[in-house]
């Protein structure tokens, strides 16, 4: 009987040289007259250990890593077919450390399943949710989401089921359910690994919505920046197609509901939920202002569901689940799990999902094993380009809404990226203006011109001049900024640098002029 | 403005383009993504002609060309390597990085090296994270790259296609 193999085709194991191992493994397999069936999995989320090579044993999944293509052959030399000893040895893949305290419940299937196959997908207790949807009146879908307590992972944190509360309501002849796949922040890729590693999922939770408020036609925007996760969805879309997962009778219920992927171009903006819209509608992604809310008056002027991928795909096992298995994760008002994303200069960045509680500290120590370069962690940013800097001494803040919130800082779409003590603060407070400058949709004027002004000032504080009167003016085009702009981008760009004028001010004063 | 015109076969492109499109919903960019696919770029010319296909103004096809950093209305190299300049990989030294890949290569950002084999973009976030510093070289993501990375990287790369 053949062995099973599987070697991630998850974007972060190819980039480092995940096609090359699953090559070689193919290559020696033939040469040795192994019978083996090499299946290419998502990643697991252990990025220090990719390219991970995972043998099916009996006992379960034997994990070797980070294995390269030269050493391909040396693990058929040392038996790794049947679990034999090696350096890259990681022992079961389940029972490490890392992996074993997570609590993967939106994530459980990725890196575990061929993101291809419907077959594994329904072995692995896929559209178990959608069956049970499909079993319930609309106003019930509806109500287990509310009742879960889900909140939109992409970073704004509303509850789901108003949202989809609110569409459902509408009378219209025509709705959509849109996915927001532009995940642009730094330091975040759990919709990435979704999406390449467990598809289908996103696919059940948006056909799942699309029967909750009568909606037939969904769109996934997906970031042009994915080509890996744009073919896997495509892949699954297909395979969901055939065996009538969708299409104009999915799972036979009579019900219609066709789905598409549209690639973004490029702007960071497009991440907003009414800049997605424009440009789905094939427009330059100026947002819009509000109200009407997308849910009332969204794609093309129907009522739209717009929920980021976690979100949309944590819905299967709610529904599959029950609303109380979900909800009963977590504390306080941050119920359920959430996939957080450690990244930046960090020993062991990687997946983690665990249910709201866990505290920063324990995130960046022991799971991320401190920083990557061995030196001591000065500051995190959580939750992309928009969120505060964290200092330190606040390390042991709760990882949920509000215990962050609370000091000012922002959990997002849960990306933590760790920067060591040889980071210059001031360096990264210019690049957060020069960032809004950049991708401003330029439809308001706090976001267009004072994002360009913030550039400036803090030029001008670096280099020292008049820079005490200049620091006053920076935190007065931040107040500006915050309250003056349309959306998110020009109205949060000024978190990160007041952030850093508040913990990390000294980094302003670096310089010696004047 | 002078603007080159389109070749025959630039046209027949385009406009096989937009007959493939038009019907759909809200089509302008899956039709530009597709023109930038298999011309390289948007030429100018092309815009009118979109314009006319879709019926927009061509103030609003070269609005939303002009949106969106990811076309372009000028021929680039062979390979485009975009670097990523985001904060993840800012923290993992992406900006000695791209110093280092602009004196190896000898043009700035948006430029296209003598030789025409390269052309350095930069990106802000692959979603390679966990892996900075990253880049992808047309299709192609790359994590952890060092210099001597990048090295290789035109090496094995300058005299192909």
């Amino acid at each position: 009987m053949s062995i099973d193999i599987y070697v991630p085709r998850d974007a972060s194991a190819l980039s480092l040289g995940a096609a090359g191992v699953a090559r070689a493994v193919q290559t020696e397999a033939q040469a040795r007259r192994a019978d083996v069936r090499v299946i290419r999995n998502g990643s697991r989320g252990l990025y220090w250990l990719e390219p991970m090579v995972e043998v099916a044993l009996p006992q379960g999944r034997w994990a070797y890593g980070p294995v390269k293509a030269r050493d391909v052959a040396g693990l058929f030399d040392a038996d790794f077919l049947h679990g034999g000893a090696h350096a890259l040895s990681q022992g079961l893949t389940e029972e490490i450390p890392y992996l074993k305290s997570q609590q993967r419940l939106t994530s459980a299937r990725v890196g575990v399943i061929d993101p291809s196959s419907i077959a594994d997908y329904v072995a692995h207790g896929g559209y178990q949710g959608l069956q049970r949807a499909l079993a319930m009146t609309q106003a019930e879908i509806v109500q287990a989401v509310l009742d879960s307590g889900l909140r939109g992972r992409g970073g704004a944190a509303f509850p789901t089921g108003i949202k989809w509360k609110t569409v459902l309501d509408q009378p219209a002849a025509q709705k959509y359910v849109t996915c927001n796949a532009d995940e642009g922040d730094s330091g975040t890729f759990s919709d990435r690994m979704l999406m390449e590693g467990d598809p289908l999922a996103l696919i059940e939770g948006m056909t799942i919505a699309a029967i909750a408020v009568g909606a037939t036609q969904g769109y996934i925007y997906l970031r042009v920046e994915y080509p890996h996760a744009y073919a896997a969805l495509n892949e699954a879309l297909n395979a969901a197609r055939q065996a009538r997962y969708l299409g104009p009778d999915v799972m036979g219920s009579g019900r219609q509901f066709e789905l598409e992927v549209r690639l973004g171009a490029g702007a960071y903006i497009c991440g907003e939920e009414t800049s997605m819209l424009e440009s789905l509608e094939g427009k330059r992604g100026e947002i819009r202002v509000r109200p009407p809310l997308p849910a009332i008056k969204g794609l093309f002027g129907q009522p739209t569901v717009v929920n980021n991928v976690v979100t949309l795909a944590s819905i299967p096992i709610i529904l599959a689940r029950g609303a109380a298995f979900y909800r009963d994760f977590g504390t306080g008002k941050s119920r359920g799990t959430l996939p957080l994303q450690l990244a930046g200069n960090v020993r062991r960045g990687g997946l983690v999902e665990r249910a709201f509680g866990l505290s920063l500290r324990e995130l960046l120590y022991d799971y991320g094993g401190g920083s990557a370069s061995g030196r001591p962690i000065r500051a995190v940013q959580v939750g992309g380009p928009l969120g505060a800097y964290i200092p330190a001494s606040q390390f042991d803040v709760a990882i949920d809404y509000e215990a962050l919130t609370g000091i000012g800082a922002l959990l997002g779409h849960g990306g933590v990226v760790v920067f060591d003590d040889t980071v210059d603060m001031a360096r990264m407070a210019r690049y957060a203006m020069e960032f809004c400058a950049i991708e401003s949709c330029g439809k308001c004027t706090p976001c267009r011109i004072g994002s360009t002004r913030g550039v400036e000032v803090i030029d001008r504080i670096i280099e020292g001049v008049e820079r005490e009167r200049n620091l006053v003016l920076l935190e007065d085009l931040c107040e500006t900024m915050l309250q003056g702009s349309l959306c998110g981008l020009g109205g949060m760009t000024p978190f990160p640098v007041q952030s850093i004028l508040k913990h990390f001010r000294e980094d302003f004063h670096a310089g010696t002029r004047h | 403005m002078s603007m080159q015109s389109l070749s025959d076969v630039q046209r027949e492109s385009v406009l096989r383009v937009i007959a493939k499109h038009k019907s759909r919903p809200g089509p302008l960019i899956e039709i530009l993504h597709e023109v930038q696919a298999s011309l390289g770029f948007v030429p100018p010319a092309a815009v009118r002609v979109i314009a006319e296909g879709l019926n927009l103004s061509r103030a609003e096809v070269h609005g939303v060309v002009t949106f969106y950093h990811f076309f372009r209305d000028h021929p680039v190299g062979r390979h485009v390597v975009r670097l990523c300049q985001a904060e993840s990989c800012q923290a993992m030294g992406a900006s000695a990085l791209a110093a280092h890949a602009k004196r190896r290569l000898g043009i700035d950002f948006h430029e296209t090296s003598a030789d025409g084999a390269f052309t350095l973009e930069p990106v802000y976030c692959l979603g390679n994270c966990a892996c900075s510093p990253a880049l992808m070289i047309d299709g192609d993501i790359l994590g952890r790259v060092t210099p001597q990375d990048f090295d290789d990287l035109v090496a094995s790369n300058q005299g192909r296609t």
